[in-house]
């Protein structure tokens, strides 16, 4: 017998697993684009250290001359983007599930203390609900890259129309060059999200696709042991 | 326990992860498939058509933002630079003569307008600082001058022509033409344009007139201008066929 916890609403999984698709999409057609007026890069005066992107990476990739294509990808996956992201927000605000999402006053210090465990410097884990600390602020600053995507693109997309959002966010140059980090960011997260969830394993990466985990039956009890025991059944309990 | 644990058997277990994984890869495969299929989609001017069909709702949905109240923004003279880049040549093949050119203006079928250079230079003039933005994604504040569009269009009666959906423009070896929305071309900031930081404007910026059009990405700016008519249709437009956003408004 298995003891089965319920971890990820039905509706998240959607959201999430929409999401996925949609990004890449997002990210291969905005590599289109940019690939037209590639100026950033990483560096001082004339010293570059990181190009975005250097030839050889295009090449592979078959990118140069699609800009076109690029764009109409771009504006019409938009929406796909903006209306999950949406629907997700509301169903966080409406479920109550933000609670478990939104770091907390405690959020901060622990963050340290997961990733310090992370990187097996720690033992134990502080105790936590569905979320740790470091996933509670990785979460919520993702939906804050998403919501910041959302902005930039629309001021570069209409910056006559909405000239304003534009001219808050810096500038039509700006904007763009704002735009083109929150992607590099995303990517950045994909890549630790990816790492993370083959580090934790199967149990977890099952719980995203069929809403449950099963919960390890306690270890049997060998005294003196310091490791505090982490169960999420206490999860939808929301005192602090 | 809370209502959200469960005892189940192995069985039951490796039952519920099967169904939820066979819905997961289904999923996939429709992903995967519909990827396929939108570029398996006829072409419709080099862009498969639910493409074009959106960027068409796009147009149609932006385009009720769209208001003569939203300018581009303005620059000071001191902003604008003072080397132009130079993008595109198409339409500006070399035999040219400027010294025969007039402005050709198709008002109905068989009822043409030719104007002189001077003739529009005597009109009202307008001159602009505002930051051009090629599509490709460089932009760069440049200095204009020229009659506004809706001036020129009310001092020779094209009052009806006005009144039609778009404005096609051709320079005169029909190399290169663009098509314009009604709204955008009679918005206050677009020029019949002949100056470029306060001198005629140079042969490969579109000497003697070009549009310039700072609600629509660089595309649109078509240089020397041949011959402008009026439609209710849209009219051919060169990067519309090579797959392009016909509207390409900012």
């Amino acid at each position: 017998m298995k003891k089965i916890v319920k971890k990820h609403p039905l509706a998240i999984r959607w959201f999430h697993w929409i999401n996925f698709p949609v990004i890449a999409v997002m990210v291969w057609s905005g590599l289109l684009i940019y690939w037209a007026n590639d100026v950033y890069k990483v560096g001082w005066g004339d010293k570059t250290i990181l190009k975005f992107f250097p030839d050889s990476f295009y090449k592979a990739l078959h990118i140069p001359f699609r800009l076109a294509e690029g764009m109409s990808l771009h504006f019409v996956f938009m929406w796909f983007f903006a209306i999950n992201g949406f629907l997700y927000v509301l169903y966080l605000a409406i479920s109550g599930e933000w609670r478990l999402i939104f770091p907390n006053r405690k959020s901060l210090k622990e963050s340290w203390q997961v990733v310090l465990h992370d990187l097996h410097l720690r033992k134990g884990m502080p105790p936590q609900k569905k979320y740790n600390a470091a996933q509670r602020i990785a979460y919520t600053g993702v939906i804050i890259m998403g919501i910041g995507s959302l902005l930039t693109g629309l001021s570069i997309y209409k910056p006559v129309q909405f000239h304003t959002l534009c001219a808050m966010l810096g500038g039509y140059e700006w904007t763009r060059a704002e735009h083109f980090i929150l992607t590099i960011l995303f990517t950045l997260f994909f890549l630790l999200h990816i790492i993370q969830v083959i580090l934790a394993g199967w149990n977890n990466f099952r719980g995203m696709v069929t809403g449950f985990e099963v919960v390890p039956p306690p270890p049997p009890p060998t005294g003196g042991g310091t490791m505090e025991i982490i169960s999420p059944s206490n999860e939808l309990k929301t005192d602090d | 326990m809370t209502d959200k644990e469960k005892i189940i058997s192995e069985k039951q277990l490796r039952k519920k992860t099967i169904i939820s994984f066979s819905v997961f890869i289904v999923m996939i495969a429709f992903a995967i498939f519909g990827w396929k299929w939108l570029h398996k989609q006829p072409q419709e001017n080099e862009a498969p058509r639910p493409l074009r069909k959106a960027l068409n709702y796009n147009e149609g949905l932006f385009g009720k933002f769209f208001s003569n109240n939203h300018l581009a923004k303005t620059f000071p003279l001191s902003a604008a630079v003072k080397h132009v880049r130079v993008n595109g040549d198409e339409g500006m093949s070399a035999d040219f003569d400027a010294s025969t050119w007039k402005l050709k203006v198709a008002k109905t079928p068989g009822d043409t307008l030719f104007v002189t250079l001077d003739e529009i230079k005597a009109l009202p003039k307008t001159e602009i600082v505002f930051d051009f933005k090629c599509i490709e994604g460089w932009s760069q504040v440049t200095h204009w001058g020229g009659v506004k569009f809706s001036d020129f269009a009310q001092k020779y009666g094209l009052n009806e022509q006005t009144k039609m959906n778009y404005v096609g423009l051709i320079t005169p070896d029909k190399g290169y033409y663009v098509g314009i929305d009604m709204p955008a071309i009679m918005h206050p900031q677009t020029l019949l344009c002949y100056e470029m930081n306060g001198k005629p404007l140079p042969m490969n910026q579109g000497y003697p007139l070009r549009l310039i059009i700072p609600v629509k990405y660089g595309i649109k700016h078509l240089k020397r201008i041949g011959s402008i008519f009026f439609s209710n249709e849209r009219p051919p437009d060169y990067w519309y066929e090579r797959g392009y956003d016909y509207y390409a408004g900012l």
